[in-house]
């Protein structure tokens, strides 16, 4: 089970709530401080493409982001509802607006892979999520 | 925190100083600043992003848009920059080909191509 979930209607104003909660859970599992930020940008990254995901295809259902505790590692799973075709499919036949949002929606992903070592992206029909996972130093004060 | 905007002119250039957090929700306010500076005729335009805490994906697009708007009057946008985590975006982007950026805004404001 996740330890902290985070549900939000699909706007913009709610991202940077998704991200000050992702930080602080994060610092709490004893991720790197130095990493904190990577992990405040990436969170951002993946909610805002989620909530434009949800916009464009009229979805009313919330975001979804699962901050996951685990031994030595913590996840966030950002999951979307938008149908979406797999990475990389076909966007022939798209209008020039069309292919502004699949531009940004991929320039959110480059930056997501370009800043986490540990990423996966899955979609289907139903929605996508990506999980993104960091390593995490044993707390100091560790109980026996 | 939200954004903050400023403008000023120095010589032919236009410096835009950027506070806050620039993310999906805020970006828009920096587009239409963009936007609004080039309809009125600002084509030099100098971002000082020193006072940006956060910068998404959603802030570089806007950024490109500006950069295409100016370009296509033959204008320029330069962006001044020092803090690693702001630099460190551009570069996973691949963006620092793309954007002059300066480490003061005096720098910028003197740089001509």
């Amino acid at each position: 089970m996740a330890t902290v979930e985070l549900r939000f209607s699909a706007l913009p104003e709610h991202v940077r709530t998704a991200r000050l909660v992702a930080a602080a859970v994060a610092r709490r599992a004893g991720v790197d401080e130095a990493v904190l930020d990577e992990v405040r940008l990436a969170v951002g990254e993946a909610c805002s493409r989620a909530v434009g995901l949800h916009q464009n295809s009229g979805v009313t259902a919330p975001v979804k982001v699962a901050l996951i505790e685990e031994e030595k590692q913590f996840s966030i799973e950002v999951g979307d509802e938008a149908p979406h075709a797999a990475p990389g499919g076909d966007t022939s036949g798209a209008g020039q607006e069309a292919d502004a949002e699949v531009e940004e929606d991929e320039m959110g992903l480059a930056v997501i892979s370009g800043l986490v070592d540990d990423v996966e992206v899955s979609t289907g029909r139903n929605g996508g999520l990506i999980r993104m996972t960091w390593p995490t130093a044993p707390p100091a004060t560790a109980l026996a | 925190m939200d954004l903050s905007l400023s403008t000023r002119t120095v010589g032919d250039r236009t410096v835009v100083e950027v506070g806050g957090e620039i993310d999906v929700y805020t970006a828009p306010k920096l587009r239409e600043q963009l936007v609004e500076l080039v309809n009125d005729g600002n084509f030099h335009l100098v971002v000082d992003m020193e006072g940006v805490d956060f910068l998404d994906s959603t802030g570089l697009g806007v950024l490109v848009g500006g950069l295409k708007r100016v370009r296509a009057h033959e204008g320029s946008l330069r962006l001044v920059c020092n803090q690693e985590r702001i630099l460190k975006i551009f570069r996973i982007t691949g963006l620092t080909k793309v954007f002059p950026i300066h480490t003061t805004v005096e720098e910028a404001v003197a740089a001509t191509d």
